[in-house]
């Protein structure tokens, strides 16, 4: 047989059958829902008379819209009425359907992407789909795992399986040792600077190279997680003995002689040594420094030591316009320094960067030393309710309290701010999150990307600041 | 899904490149249940002057006259002409049923978010992938003739408008989809029997994946 990649093999194996209309038949193994991109696809599924064709390929967690406080009042909790609407929908819906729904009181809630991983709902080989694009997160699990709409959601639902076409294969190689003070984000906001928030559409990304190798489980989902913003639906990683020891003994794995049947099979789920990709990016990290972003696209980002680009000396016309909008709305000036830029909130948390690594990370980082003065809210948002136990239990959490910071209950919060965690017009984020788009965070909100380090150490001093310097 | 064969209408240049989904959708409005009633919310952000929620009227909002979709004729508009990367972030489809809802039948653009791309088929919106230079020569256009009228063709793969005719490209299966307004979950169903001769393979071979 001909060489194949990952993404070639994955494909492959999950083949039903190939359509008249140019499309393929792909079956689905996992199904993730949650409140905000589902409602719709039930009713479609109701007023047609259709059932869910597999239950326990699926399972539904509420997140998008869920409050960080006052948890333990339960959904009559929510006190956006709307909202509470919603995640009642998806509790009537699951309960109707028979659907498994990890609930709001329940500590294995979460980011939907933070819950799969850690329930052992995310295992190798597998098809992974969500109604959110940031579904890429799990591709770090030698998964095909991609975001989809809702006219999907129903079509997963009542068969099984994607009408969907096959992706171009492009690898990304990282290669040699990250500096201090230099993480996965950084690796991954650099990419999306190089090849710009388009540069992967119509590939499947796989991410390999010496730098990929060494990162934990976390940090292979943080980079996976952000190749929607690439452009790219999916993005992966081979599997390894990280993904082995990650896996084993959650919930839902396999145990025992099943495990080792499944490992054998795992194993085969890296890219042939032959095999051609259709196209290849390659970065050596050595000399790569923690990066920021500027503007309003993921692909405005430069190193902490960089300026907002100078703008008159941009020749095409219409990407004048569009660095000009970007520096209008954060309130910059072309040509500006990002370093020591001052900032009024900060926001550690969302499925890119609310493991429990970044918040040991942020604690190392930050112990000793107080919010400062002029920040007027630093909200950490552990990325599901388990990460929220192990941070208490680890001290983190008081660690976190004792510097000032608001230390909250699981959920997307100020990632998109659908829940009262957002912005308000103006204000400028030092943010875990992955997208930094106009009014993401609040009408008129003006959003940074960066790691969690990085986020912490401006949180400390209130601008914009290089951890390597902190 | 509704069928689209030819469409005429007015063209609203939106000479932007990398437009999300949340500023065509913001996320206030993703709390709703249903499929229609996000019209009113389309580009809501620029839209209005003062903030808005689900439960905010909209008749008591502030129309920013500088947005385009508030002035005569591109109020009453239904092609959207746009720069690169239209769609891009997030998969909520709740953006194009706001386009749909708004009016809007078909996209002209040089390229499209994925995922937004796909949502587009499925709610019998048709996105059309035109060469940069067309893009920008309909940019043109639009700039000395406000309310520059198009037909997209879906039959002939034309459009056509102030006198010329251009040829776009629609991958065939999509194409005969719209067309036909495909009930797809319908057609995949009758594929049953294959999904269930897969699915036994799977079992067999990766019994965990079945618990
Ligand atoms: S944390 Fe943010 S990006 Fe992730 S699923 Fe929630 S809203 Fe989407």
């Amino acid at each position: 047989m001909a060489a194949q990649t990952l993404y070639d093999k994955l494909w492959s194996r999950h083949l039903v059958d190939e359509l008249p209309d140019g499309s393929s038949l792909v079956y689905i193994d996992r199904h993730l829902l949650h409140e905000v991109t589902s409602p719709q696809a039930f009713s479609g599924l109701r007023s047609l008379g259709r059932k869910p064709w597999r239950l326990d390929a699926n399972i539904a967690v509420p997140d998008h819209a869920v409050p960080t406080r006052n948890r333990e009042l339960g959904v009559p909790g929510i006190a956006d009425l709307i909202a509470r609407k919603q995640v009642e929908t998806l509790t009537a819906n699951c309960h109707e359907s028979g659907i498994e729904l990890i609930e709001l009181e329940d500590s294995r809630q979460g980011i939907v992407h933070v819950v799969g991983p850690e329930q052992g709902l995310t295992l190798p080989g597998m098809t992974i789909v969500c109604g959110d694009s940031h579904t890429s997160t799990h591709g770090a699990f030698a998964t095909l795992a991609m975001g989809i709409g809702t006219s999907e959601v129903e079509h997963v639902l009542a068969t099984q399986t994607l009408r969907t076409r096959k992706q171009k294969n492009l690898r990304v190689r990282f290669e040699g040792e990250l500096g201090y003070g230099v993480t996965a984000k950084d690796l991954i906001l650099a990419l999306i600077g190089r090849i710009g928030t388009a540069g992967g559409t119509g590939y499947a990304i796989e991410y390999a190279g010496s730098a990929i190798e060494q990162l934990s489980m976390e940090g292979r989902m943080t980079i996976c997680n952000m190749s929607i913003e690439a452009g790219a639906r999916a993005g992966m990683v081979a599997y390894d003995e990280k993904t082995r020891a990650f896996v084993k003994g959650r919930p839902r794995a396999p145990e025992g002689a099943m495990l080792e049947q499944a490992h054998n099979y795992w194993q085969t789920l890296v890219s042939d040594a032959d095999a051609v990709f259709d196209r290849e990016e390659d970065f050596n990290v050595s000399e790569l420094g923690p990066q920021v972003s500027w503007g309003t696209s993921p692909e405005m980002v430069t190193g902490i030591g960089g300026t907002v680009p100078d703008i008159d000396r941009v020749k095409d016309e219409s990407a004048r316009r569009n660095l000009q909008r970007a520096c209008d709305y954060m309130g910059l000036k072309s040509g500006q320094r990002l370093e020591g830029l001052a900032i009024d909130k900060v926001f550690i948390g969302s499925c890119t960067n609310a493991r429990i690594e970044d918040l040991r990370e942020v604690a190392h980082l930050i112990k000793g030393h107080k919010v400062h003065s002029a920040v007027k809210q630093a909200l950490i948002v552990p990325g599901s309710g388990l990460v929220g136990l192990q941070a208490e239990r680890e001290g983190l959490a008081e660690v976190f309290a004792r510097a000032g910071f608001e230390w909250r209950s699981a959920g997307c919060s100020m990632c998109l701010g659908m829940n009262d965690d957002r912005l308000s017009a103006g204000e400028r984020c030092a943010s875990t999150s992955n997208r930094n788009f106009e009014g993401r965070q609040g009408k008129g909100g003006r959003t940074h990307l960066m790691s969690p380090l990085m986020a912490a150490a401006a949180a400390i001093t209130g601008e914009l600041t290089d951890v390597r310097k902190f | 899904m509704q069928p689209f064969e030819t469409h005429t209408g007015i063209v609203i240049p939106f000479n932007r490149s990398n437009i999300d989904t949340d500023a065509i959708l913001p996320k206030q409005y993703l709390k709703m249940l249903e499929k229609t009633g996000y019209g009113p919310h389309l580009f809501d952000d620029e839209r209005y002057l003062d903030p808005g929620d689900v439960d905010t009227p909209v008749a008591d909002r502030r129309l920013n006259p500088e947005c385009i979709l508030n002035q005569t004729p591109y109020s009453q508009g239904s092609i959207l002409l746009a720069q690169a990367n239209f769609g891009c972030g997030s998969s909520r489809e709740h953006a194009v049923w706001a386009l749909r809802d708004f009016g809007i039948r078909a996209l002209l653009a040089p390229s499209f978010g994925d995922i937004f791309f796909n949502n587009c088929f499925n709610n019998g919106l048709l996105p059309v992938i035109l060469d940069q230079e067309l893009i920008d020569e309909l940019f043109e256009r639009c700039g000395v003739e406000p309310g520059f009228e198009l037909t997209v063709d879906l039959q002939n793969c034309e459009i056509q408008g102030g006198g010329s005719t251009w040829p776009f490209v629609v991958e065939e299966g999509r194409r005969q989809n719209l067309l036909q307004g495909f009930d797809e979950i319908g057609l995949t169903l009758e594929r049953s029997d294959a999904i269930r001769h897969y699915e036994a393979g799977r079992k067999i071979q990766e019994p965990w994946l079945f618990r």
